[in-house]
């Protein structure tokens, strides 16, 4: 599914075209830039030039476009000029502080040990200093005046840098590359500034372009306070100083110098968020976007008449869900029936990338849009279409009549609350009970799970508890309101082999117990083995193979299951774990024509490889969707 | 967890001895003589040799620094020069009303930061959101300076809703109305960048923790959506947003030091910038000391509250 590398990249600078707010911002800022760079051939009054006659004439004034300061001077002039001062200094202070920071920085992450502890340690005290405060500090002792603060600002800089590119650094010394030129006889200059450099050559950008408007935020408040810029010289800052004096009588003389360090600072904020954007990949559009509540449902046709079976608590249908992801459509689920009875466990087996979760994860709406959605389908749970429900509908349903257990129990379990929270959390959504009932049933739950001293277990929090514990807690929730199906998603792949055996039959004995359908998602089909009554086998988002355990464990009629089924490793045959499915599951933007698993088959013939694949019965309730079945019996070693 | 905060309450002191260091790094760097510099170009030399001797610059640097942080731990800051009075009592006096501007700008970024940064995060994309978004991107870009003038200006001056400039009133003022109503404006502006700042964390770190596996399990929990996103991913947010608030004070403390030049607030800030101008260095170093130990003290707060909602830290 994240296979995007074949789509030739759009060049970095048409990506930041294609961002509005940053073009905005770099046609102000070369605008800005451009202006001031020309003033000295641009028809201008001399900035400094006083005439006592005209002074504090207002804005729009003949002859004086922004009028005129206290002593006459023409302001549009001098806002010209001094923002070329302002820009001059901030770049300046931002390339002293990018190459002194990013040389500590490389340094640092590069030589590590006692050299990066002990400039690390200078760089956290600076730090520990309030930014502005160390530079007047700075500027006390060397004496105000403009290069005097743009050394300060420059040095209160430098640990941005120097922090951003030891992190870089610090990894990069680390990986294969910089071993092998370590290893040609490159000196460490070499290294450092050849191999190591280039790669933190986006870091030193994105820090240069989020610090330079604070740089020269910075330089023009020194000046403003009268510790930068000196008469005649003047900066924006010094300018909205010397308008400060006048400010109820005459406010355009400072208000238009202050509206230029604004300007200038919003157009390199703009253009830095832009920059950033494109070369943090962690923050690329879409990247972050918040999952909404529930799957999108956008069914074409919704099915006038249901079949239903009646034995199957939960009987889904041609269910299809896609994943948008910029102009990719990612068929993830093509076109899935699964039917789950009650009691019954139902093991949806397939290698990652199958569509087995997100196939699960669909029924409740769990599956994350953007991107994910539902276009096609529906899913019964006893007469009721989910796809068709209301959210609130939804809402009410999930956690009481369908339950979920997820694969890795550190990360499902919310870190900051106690598993008791959680769990009554769970109880009181769908039953009225006080907190001290609910309390008392999350005990009891926890003891089911068979959770030793379960009272005092219940104010540990998740990180305390061990995987199996943790997912023992995740079972008794999914236990909390008498679910009629559970949607165990590879329960058991994070755990010990130990710990999987103790949850397996856990599950096994309470689903007989309770009477609950299991609908059980894994790769391993000794799992299946251990728990599932029936089986169906998921590749390239369909479902290839259906039929009991036992069926599908002793006569697979899909190549692609008896691959599967050679996977599991046997005790005392440790060769056969090597017995992997050769190649990769396909790309679901681009699935080859006929069969999806033909490429890696070793039963494919022409005929596999165009045209739609059929279902093919073999008996009641048994199918496979393959032109050339297998036929043969297997013995069965691992049930 | 008790035992915790004594732990970061010790890894505190080498942080404040660091701090001392620095300054008196920077403070030795005075080109030319020290006393001169202290002392104006108008000194005697009979007054420099003897500032010099009770400077104790004749000695090492080393001998020098443990001679004034013994000073400083016995409360002595020196005289400052321009006021003929004790360093240590100009600052105290002045940190009081510094405490009180930058403290309540903290808990106004703070509270408008994380209110912003969540409803852009659940409105992501939507209306609120770009509003948010473009506020931000402004409040971020103005210098705090100028829109401290230009609140003066709309506010003070032209509709009168606030007093212009001070902490008191100079008839009949005191007490915590009056201080309230001369506060308002200045910790406004103050809070204005790091209110910006903090959204802008809080939206990314909300997007961030709702696409963690325990908000699905919230969902598929059946809580309501107010509650996954106020309760689990709002807590969860808040821990990766705290230590930012945390270096939040320091910006804040810092940018005390325009604003209360502006309008005229009687802290630390407006007496750093008289004090360089007259070149009364230690008082400066007297100042910018406190203003630091006072950010230490402020990150350390930080480290509490987020070890009290973060149990793995315990």
């Amino acid at each position: 599914m994240a296979d995007k590398q074949t789509k030739s990249r759009p060049s970095t600078f048409r990506l930041l075209l294609n961002n509005q707010l940053a073009t905005a911002g770099l046609v102000l800022f070369s605008l800005i830039v451009v202006i001031a760079l020309l003033a000295p051939v641009l028809p201008l009054p001399d900035p400094d030039l006083t005439a006592p006659a005209d002074r504090l004439l207002p804005v729009g004034t003949a002859g004086h476009l922004l009028g005129t300061d206290a002593l006459g001077r023409d302001l549009f002039s001098r806002l010209i000029w001094g923002a070329r001062v302002s820009l001059a200094v901030g770049i300046s202070a931002t390339l002293i502080a990018a190459f002194f920071g990013s040389l500590i920085g490389l340094v640092a992450g590069y030589a590590g040990g006692k050299t990066d502890t002990l400039l690390m340690r200078g760089i956290d005290m600076v730090m520990a200093f309030p930014y502005i405060l160390l530079a007047l500090a700075i500027v006390a002792v060397l004496g105000p005046g403009l290069l005097n603060a743009l050394y300060a600002i420059a040095v209160v800089n430098i640990p941005f840098f120097a922090r951003n590119i030891r992190g870089i650094a610090l990894g990069l010394s680390r990986r294969e590359f910089v071993d092998a030129a370590r290893l040609s006889g490159k000196s460490h200059v070499q290294i450092l500034f050849g191999e190591v450099l280039p790669n933190v050559l986006p870091v030193i950008i994105i820090t240069m372009s989020t610090t330079i408007g604070w740089m020269i935020l910075e330089t023009a408040g020194l000046s403003f306070l009268g510790l930068g810029a000196q008469p005649p010289q003047a900066d924006l800052g010094s300018m909205l100083g010397e308008g400060r004096k006048i400010l109820f009588t005459s406010p355009h003389v400072s208000v238009v110098p202050g509206l230029m360090i604004f300007v200038l600072v919003m157009s390199i904020n703009l253009l830095g968020d832009g920059v950033r954007d494109i070369l943090d990949p962690r923050l690329k559009s879409g990247s972050l976007t918040r999952p909404v509540p529930r799957t999108a449902v956008r069914r074409e046709t919704v099915p006038e008449t249901i079949e239903r079976d009646p034995d199957a608590i939960l009987d889904v249908q041609g269910l299809r869900t896609e994943f948008r992801i910029g102009p990719d459509v990612y068929k993830a689920v093509g076109g899935v029936d699964l039917k789950v009875g009650k009691g019954e466990c139902l093991g949806l087996v397939g290698e990652s990338g199958s569509g087995k979760s997100v196939s699960a994860m669909s029924i409740m709406g769990l599956v994350p849009t953007p991107p994910g959605s539902i276009v096609g389908g529906v899913a019964l749970l006893g007469d009721e279409d989910l796809f068709a429900a209301s959210d609130e509908r939804i809402r009410q349903l999930r956690g009481s009549a369908v339950s979920h257990v997820f694969q890795d129990p550190l990360s499902t379990l919310h870190p900051l609350f106690t598993v008791g929270d959680q769990l009554i959390e769970a109880i009181r959504a769908h039953q009225p009970l006080s907190y001290r009932q609910a309390r008392a049933r999350a005990e009891e739950l926890l003891k089911t799970v068979r959770i030793p001293n379960a009272g005092s277990r219940l104010d540990s929090y998740p990180h305390e508890m061990s995987g199996g514990m943790r997912q023992r807690v995740c079972i008794a929730m999914a236990l909390a309101n008498e679910a009629d199906v559970i949607i165990a998603d590879e329960p058991t792949t994070a755990l010990d082999v130990t710990v999987q055996a103790q949850v397996l039959s856990l599950l096994d004995k309470l689903r007989k117990e309770r009477d609950t359908g299991i609908l059980f998602i894994t790769h391993d089909f000794g799992v299946v083995s251990a728990i599932c009554d029936r089986v169906a086998v998921m590749y390239a988002g369909k479902i290839v193979e259906t039929g009991t355990t036992e069926e599908i464990l002793t006569a697979p009629k899909h190549p692609y299951t008896a691959k599967l089924i050679d996977c599991v490793p046997v005790l005392g045959e440790p060769e056969r774990r090597l017995d992997a499915i050769e190649g990769r599951p396909p790309v679901v933007n681009r699935l080859p024509d006929g069969c999806a698993f033909a490429p890696r088959c070793p039963r494919a013939q022409a005929d596999c490889r165009s045209g739609e694949m059929p279902m093919r019965q073999f008996g009641e309730r048994r199918a496979a969707r393959c032109l050339h079945p297998l036929e043969e019996e297997r013995e069965v070693e691992h049930v | 967890m008790g035992l915790y905060i004594a732990k970061r309450l010790l890894a505190a002191i080498p942080v404040l001895f660091g701090l001392t260091i620095i300054v008196f790094v920077i403070m030795s760097m005075i080109p030319g003589d020290p006393a001169t510099a202290i002392l104006g170009s108008y000194a005697t030399p009979e007054n420099v040799e003897k500032l010099n001797r009770d400077l104790g610059l004749d000695k090492s640097m080393v001998e020098q620094y443990f001679i004034w942080i013994g000073n400083l731990l016995h409360g002595d800051l020196g005289r400052s020069y321009s006021l003929n009075k004790p360093v240590l009592d100009e600052v105290l006096s002045r940190f009081n009303a510094t405490l009180i501007l930058a403290g309540t700008a903290l808990v106004i970024c703070s509270i408008l930061g994380l209110i912003a940064g969540v409803v852009s995060a659940v409105r992501q994309f939507g209306l609120a959101d770009k509003v948010i978004t473009f506020v931000v991107l402004i409040g971020i870009s103005a210098p705090s300076f100028w829109l401290g003038l230009i609140l003066i200006l709309l506010f003070a001056v032209k509709i009168k809703l606030f007093p212009v400039s001070g902490m008191y009133a100079s008839y009949g003022g005191g007490g915590p109305l009056d201080l309230l109503h001369h506060l308002f404006l200045p910790a406004m502006t103050l809070a204005v960048v790091a209110t910006g700042v903090i959204a802008r964390l809080t939206r990314t770190a909300m997007l961030e923790v709702l696409r963690q596996d325990y908000i699905r399990t919230a969902r598929a929990k059946g809580l309501s959506e107010s509650r996954v996103i106020y309760k689990h991913a709002f807590k969860a947010a808040l821990v990766s947003v705290i230590p930012v608030i945390g270096i939040q004070a320091g910006f804040v403390l810092g940018g005390a030091v325009y604003i209360e030049t502006v309008f005229q607030w009687p802290g630390i800030g407006s007496m750093l910038v008289t004090a360089i101008s007259t070149r009364d260095l230690l008082l400066v170093q007297g100042g910018v000391l406190v203003v630091a130990a006072a950010y230490v003290l402020f990150n350390l707060a930080a480290d509490v509250v987020q070890t009290i909602i973060d149990p793995r830290l315990r």
